[in-house]
């Protein structure tokens, strides 16, 4: 009994470090090749951070800048902000898609931007030495409040302005930290006079905070602006004429050694052609019936819009 | 340690004991909550439990069963309910946790029943007893400190379990965790941990001190001779068979 517990417990260690030896391999051929790139400045690594989305543009990314001769290595769902931020800055990845709003916050927690060019500017000044973004894309992937169709019509609401003209109590659906950020309940009733509680969902605008708005238990819902639900069910989302909610678009985030002309341009040009409606229909077929997966979904976006 | 003292700090700041969501209102919350859940846990496990006990039969079916609804995810159940019903208020977290309540309760009412001496029982039906009388006047009180056993242990997991219920827009001290969590308020989440760890200190203090209560007399004595060789044991589970919930 003793023994082969022993012995058990001598495989698992074995199994531990067979791992631990395989993803030093992967770590050291990346910083390998990286190194070895640095001669000729076509070659990118481009990474992505651990969700469908990102994982689409990075495709998008990468497919783009291969099909016009770059060399292209892979790094998908890398995790969260700081950690793919992290390889960015050790070079184990050079580029990665971004989202401008939570991208300053990162790196500049007192910036106040809240609008498209305020916030790139603010990029400009925050990013650390070494990097830069490129041009932004008009794409955005943002919070925003949305309502049921039904409610819009009968209180005649597009926009966040027009709340103050519903006479019965608003509640909204979105997750707890909505009660304390700026953007959330305090943003409401500062910027634009509205009193609303909190329902707190923590999905992150996801099907039970659909489900919530669906069924009436909410008035208002906080629903990333690309999430496919939004159109499915004839959600409206309210406009935010004051800036309320931070701006959001996508933007490639480069290592400025890697950042050629040529890879510039081809990056630019992919940005200037997508469209949060773009990304609405990719998630579509990222989570919908289909599943597409994220290289494939990328491939068809390539196909519609040829970058050369 | 900092981390605790800003834990207590955050309990015993007078800011958090007032209102709809303060410590007291989420107390009260869970406590009912747990209540609600325990008592659908015990209306569906204990008639069963009893008449597996009482009969002897099905065991194997139960004891399987139960231990296959021990393996349900609460929280991945809480979110499908929800899902599936629309439905965003308690009702969805009340079935979880119900379901993961049942077998405690279950395995303690058979267990408790199959216990039970088999002398006395022969004795009642031999005096005149009916079934009913048997398991009324006989079995049950004879049982009932693994009975209670069984709920004390479900109470236990329910009182923790109520927490990740807070994922949807419900009360309970799993607001103060999950709301915690999202702004990174940790002596919130910690202090929200720690009044959820003294509630359910105080309730299986509570059940703990029921098991001893409903010892019947009649048995306490006849432990106090059992036991005059040395080996005073706690009184009520001097035979704990193989299955029953600790007690």
């Amino acid at each position: 009994m003793f023994a082969s517990k022993k012995s058990r417990l001598a495989a698992g260690v074995l199994a531990a470090g067979a791992l631990l030896a395989l993803s030093a391999c992967s770590s050291g051929g990346g910083a390998f090749s990286t190194s070895s790139a640095s001669s000729s400045s076509d070659s990118v690594t481009v990474g992505s951070a651990a969700f469908g989305e990102s994982e689409i543009l990075m495709q998008i990314y990468g497919q783009a800048l291969a099909a016009n001769g770059v060399k292209v290595d892979y790094k998908p769902s890398i995790g969260q902000r700081d950690v793919y931020l992290k390889a960015l800055q050790d070079a184990s990845i050079d580029l990665i898609p971004e989202y401008t709003g939570n991208l300053l916050q990162f790196y500049d927690k007192n910036s106040t931007a809240t609008s498209s060019d305020d916030v790139y500017a603010g990029l400009g000044t925050a990013l650390p030495k070494g990097y830069e973004v490129l041009d932004q894309s008009q794409a955005q992937d943002a919070d925003s409040y949305n309502v049921t169709k039904a409610f819009s019509e009968k209180w005649k609401v597009t926009s966040l302005d027009d709340l103050k003209k519903v006479t019965e109590p608003l509640t909204v659906g979105a997750n707890p930290e909505f009660q304390t950020r700026p953007y959330g309940i305090p943003g409401l009733k500062s910027a634009y006079g509205v009193t609303a509680t909190l329902k707190p969902i923590s999905d992150s605008g996801g099907p039970l905070t659909v489900a919530a708005l669906k069924n009436g238990d909410v008035q208002l819902a906080d629903i990333y602006t690309t999430t496919p639900a939004i159109k499915d069910n004839d959600f409206v989302t309210l406009k935010d004429p004051k800036n309320l909610i931070a701006a959001q678009n996508i933007v490639p985030l480069i290592n400025t050694s890697k950042a050629s002309a040529k890879v510039k341009d081809i990056l630019n040009k992919v940005s200037k052609e997508l469209t949060t409606t773009d990304l609405i229909d990719m998630n579509g077929e990222n989570q919908g019936a289909s599943k597409t997966q994220p290289d494939a979904v990328a491939k068809k976006w390539l196909q519609d819009h040829p970058i050369k | 340690m900092t981390d605790i003292l800003a834990a207590f700090g955050w309990i015993f700041d007078p800011v958090n004991w007032a209102g709809a969501s303060g410590i007291p209102t989420r107390i009260g919350e869970h406590i009912l909550y747990s209540l609600l859940t325990l008592l659908l846990a015990c209306a569906i496990a204990l008639p069963i439990g009893f008449a597996i006990g009482h009969s002897g039969r099905f065991r194997g079916l139960a004891v399987g069963l139960s231990g296959a609804l021990r393996a349900l995810p609460t929280l991945g159940l809480v979110v499908y309910l929800a899902l599936i019903t629309t439905n965003l208020s308690i009702g969805p977290p009340l079935i979880a946790l119900t379901i993961l309540a049942i077998p405690p309760v279950l395995a303690g009412a058979y267990s408790g029943l199959e216990s039970v001496d088999r002398a006395p029982i022969d004795a009642a039906r031999a005096i005149g007893m009916t079934g009913w009388q048997v398991f009324t006047k006989v079995e049950l009180p004879l049982a009932l400190p693994l009975v209670i056993g069984g709920i004390r242990s479900g109470a236990l997991q329910v009182i923790a379990t109520w927490t990740v219920a807070a994922i949807l827009p419900v009360g309970g001290l799993g607001r103060f965790l999950i709301d915690g969590i999202a702004i990174q308020n940790y002596p919130e989440m910690l202090g929200g941990s720690i009044i959820v760890i003294v509630l359910a200190l105080v309730s299986d203090g509570l059940f703990a001190l029921a098991q001893k209560l409903v010892v019947p007399r009649g048995v306490t004595a006849g432990r106090v001779r059992d036991t005059t060789e040395g080996e005073a044991r706690h009184s009520g589970r001097a035979s704990a068979p193989e299955g029953a919930p600790t007690t």
